[in-house]
């Protein structure tokens, strides 16, 4: 191997990528060549850096420097000041927005500083397609260390005791579920990953298998050991085609290198994966939907128990765990049970990956150790709100999950704190909403998901769902009545109560939880006939105001629909039975004379 | 809808892929995977041939097509335009510009333009949320898209020159 003097991180996640990262890695070769270093700078490209908000991320090793925004066009800069020259280019470094100075080590950063990454470990580091730089940190270790030193019994014993819960939302104990399906005799046994991120706005799964995909091969590897299972299936969703490609690709580098296959490390264990597709269908998350699916069905999900443990994939005892459930298990097996369970809350032992978007300043992915705060993770790791608008509501737990508010900001993120406030953990999407964003419009946002990935086999879900939205869709529409927010609520519950499977029953709670943290702005909808937010058109009024207006023609001539009347400088009128409310005039107008009610 | 003859060489095409897949009912999403990737859609009549290859009822297989929303029965235009709705894009505006590209190509959203040059659709989330609101045309990603911008990309497309004038 060729000892380079320097490596140049670029991240080649889906983000990075979009904004043209393989281009800037193209020139960035081209500059090293024209100046002859080819044998002392590597380019690498690597997994998700997390800062997807300062996308493309060019880093520099061993200086750490860290560089953000980076176009196809700064490759030479870098190559010609900061790798011959040896001085940074401080126009492309990250600038701290309170010092509004240059950040040049991403260690000093704070959207790093509060972050723990253990399932991230190696998203950004290694190149997810060189087994070799896994192997250097310690890939693979972890499944020797068990198939030579450690019974399938002692190593469950290890997942159970570092109280490691399963990071896909349920958050039910991972060893636990590991005993039970190996104590469920049977000839033939699966492990599964559930990849099939579906909640929108959660990305960590696909970013640890485009960054680290050999790391939850060599979880799985480990979980076939404990349970008894030779084979392992990946279902991923079509959705994610660079995610597929590299855990492809480092399904080949472990079998060329007796990691997957027969006989592994020459102890007789016998391991392979295979991958299984979805095809766009939120319900199979679900693990018994998921099961479906993968057997050529429609994914609906079925009556638990039987579990998958006992009776899954093809009626065999299937476990199925999540990526970043999965991605935890090497560093426990390797640094032990009690370090891991140092990490975190009373229970909810480890770190958790949470998906930042939204209204927020630093958009991305980052880790945090349980029980920190929201606001830590919005203000300190995320940078507060855009655009120094006011901070409204984050929503947890996709679809599933609640929005809370400015109360719950101190308490600390664990799965039972969230369900104790009405949301949940779920995958860790964590959408940031601010004072422009109307609740109602959220609630109806996530029934409109619902219902189109209901999987319509039962009625509370297929029906009842149906029956919320319309219900929201006419206070949106401002023709809601008082009575509707009980009527919303009790159907809420009627569905929680009867619905047959997670989806079913957790998908009231964004209405719940907006009607117990928001009713003042319900009752603003139905009552005062307003929609304070501003959002919901039909509640929105534009007026001139004839003082103000000096007959410009401006709006007049901007109007989409000829809603505008009015001769040159004299006051203009808006007919508001022909109004669409499109806000054009009040975007135009230089005089403040059109005004929004 | 009216039936479609399909060719011979596109029987024997599905067919080949069937076997592939050694024929196995459990197959079937895999099979429809790569069917779409050769065709690009799945019509009733290619559905008739892999329920006979598969041996599988129709009825199953159109079960299976119509749940998941990645299998299409429609031909997509030749520049696929999907809008991200995932939470992400939906709070930083991509209903208006899902809005904008409706208006701007006079189609709904899962139709294709009279001169099969668009198709309209929503996905969720392409995890690209650092750019939201997000818009792929074909396997290009635009990232911070605004109802403004609608007009060039389209024209981008229309006019024949994919000029890099907006990739996030």
């Amino acid at each position: 191997m060729t000892d380079y003097k320097m490596h140049l991180l670029i991240c080649g996640g889906t983000g990075c990528k979009a904004s043209e990262s393989d281009e800037i890695k193209n020139r960035l070769n081209q500059f090293i060549e024209k100046h002859g270093l080819e044998d002392d700078v590597q380019v690498v490209m690597t997994g998700c850096f997390g800062f997807c908000e300062k996308g493309p991320i060019v880093k520099v090793l061993p200086d750490n420097t860290f560089y953000v925004q980076v176009k196809p066009s700064d490759a030479e800069e870098i190559i010609k000041e900061h790798v011959v020259k040896g001085r940074p280019v401080p126009r492309l470094l990250y600038t701290d927005p309170k010092s509004e100075k240059h950040v040049s080590d991403s260690k000093g950063m704070d959207f790093y500083k509060k972050q723990i990454r253990v399932a991230l470990r190696n998203c950004g580091f290694i190149n997810p397609e060189n087994i070799d730089e896994c192997i250097a940190r310690d890939g693979y270790q972890a499944l020797g260390k068990c198939l030579t030193e450690m019974t399938p019994e002692e190593a469950i014993k290890e997942v159970k005791d570092s109280g490691l819960r399963g990071r896909g939302g349920g958050g039910f104990p991972t060893g636990l579920k590991w005993e039970i399906t190996r104590n469920v005799e049977n000839d033939q046994k699966y492990v599964v990953c559930n990849a099939d991120e579906g909640d929108p706005g959660a990305f960590m799964d696909r970013s640890i298998l485009e960054g680290d995909p050999h790391s939850v091969i060599e979880a799985m590897a480990i979980c076939g050991y404990c349970i008894g299972a030779d084979t392992g299936l990946v279902y991923i969703r079509a959705e994610y085609p660079l995610a597929i490609q590299r855990l492809k690709v480092a399904i080949r580098q472990a079998e060329e290198y007796g990691l997957l296959g027969e006989d592994i490390l020459g102890t007789g264990f016998n391991f392979r994966i295979e991958l299984r597709y979805g095809a766009g269908a939120f319900v199979c998350g679900e693990e018994t939907a998921l099961i479906h699916s993968m057997e050529g069905l429609r994914g609906e999900p079925t009556f638990k128990p039987p579990f998958p443990s006992v009776s899954g994939y093809m009626g065999k005892p299937t476990n199925v765990n999540n990526v970043e459930t999965l991605a935890n298990i090497p560093v426990i097996i390797n640094k032990g049970a009690a370090w891991f369970s140092s990490i975190g809350t009373e229970k909810s032992k480890g770190t958790k990956v949470f998906a930042l978007a939204g209204k927020i300043n630093n958009v991305g992915l980052i880790e945090v150790p349980m029980g920190t705060t929201l606001r830590e993770v919005i203000y300190d790791i995320g940078g507060g709100i855009k655009d120094g608008k006011e901070f409204k509501a984050v929503q947890t737990g996709g679809p599933s999950g609640g929005c809370l508010t400015k109360e719950h900001l101190d308490i600390p993120i664990d799965y039972d704190n969230l369900l104790a406030v009405g949301s949940m953990m779920g995958s860790g999407g964590m959408i940031v909403m601010d004072e422009d964003d109307c609740m109602v419009s959220i609630a109806k946002f996530y029934l409109d998901f619902t219902l189109e990935e209901s999987c319509g086999k039962c009625t509370p879900c297929r029906v009842g769902n149906k029956r919320l939205y319309e219900i929201l869709d006419k206070i949106t529409q401002g023709k809601g009545e008082a009575e509707d927010i009980e009527r919303l609520k009790e159907l809420s519950f009627v569905i929680k109560d009867t619905a047959l499977c997670g989806l079913g029953q957790t998908s009231p709670n964004p209405v719940l939880s907006t009607i117990s943290n928001f009713e003042n702005e319900y009752l603003a909808h139905v009552v005062d006939g307003k929609c304070p937010a501003g959002q919901c058109k039909s509640l929105l009024r534009y007026d001139i105001l004839e003082e103000m207006c000096t007959g410009c023609t401006l709006c007049f001539r901007n109007c989409p629909v000829g809603a505008i009347t009015g001769e040159r400088r004299q006051p203009h009128y808006i007919d508001q039975s022909l109004c669409i409310k499109c806000g054009v005039c009040y975007e135009k107008c230089k005089f403040n004379a059109v005004i929004l009610t | 809808m009216p039936k479609i003859k399909l060719a011979e060489h596109t029987i024997e095409l599905i067919k080949t892929i069937c076997a592939e897949f050694g024929n196995k009912e459990s197959e079937l999403i895999n099979v429809l995977h790569k069917v779409q990737g050769e065709l690009g859609y799945l019509p009733a009549e290619v559905q008739e041939v892999i329920a006979k290859e598969l041996k599988a009822s129709v009825a199953k297989v159109y079960g299976v097509v119509t749940f998941y929303s990645f299998f299409t029965m429609i031909p997509q235009g030749e520049h696929p335009i999907s809008i991200c709705m995932g939470t992400a894009c939906y709070v930083r505006g991509a209903e208006q510009v899902l809005s904008e590209f409706k208006r701007q190509l006079k189609v709904e959203v899962g139709e294709s333009t009279e001169d099969g040059m668009f198709s309209i659709n929503c996905l969720r989330c392409v995890g690209a949320c650092g750019l939201a609101p997000v818009v792929t045309v074909g396997e290009k990603v635009y990232g911070r898209v605004a109802p403004t911008d609608v007009k060039k990309i389209i024209a981008e497309y229309r006019d024949g020159c994919t000029s890099d004038s907006k990739t996030a």
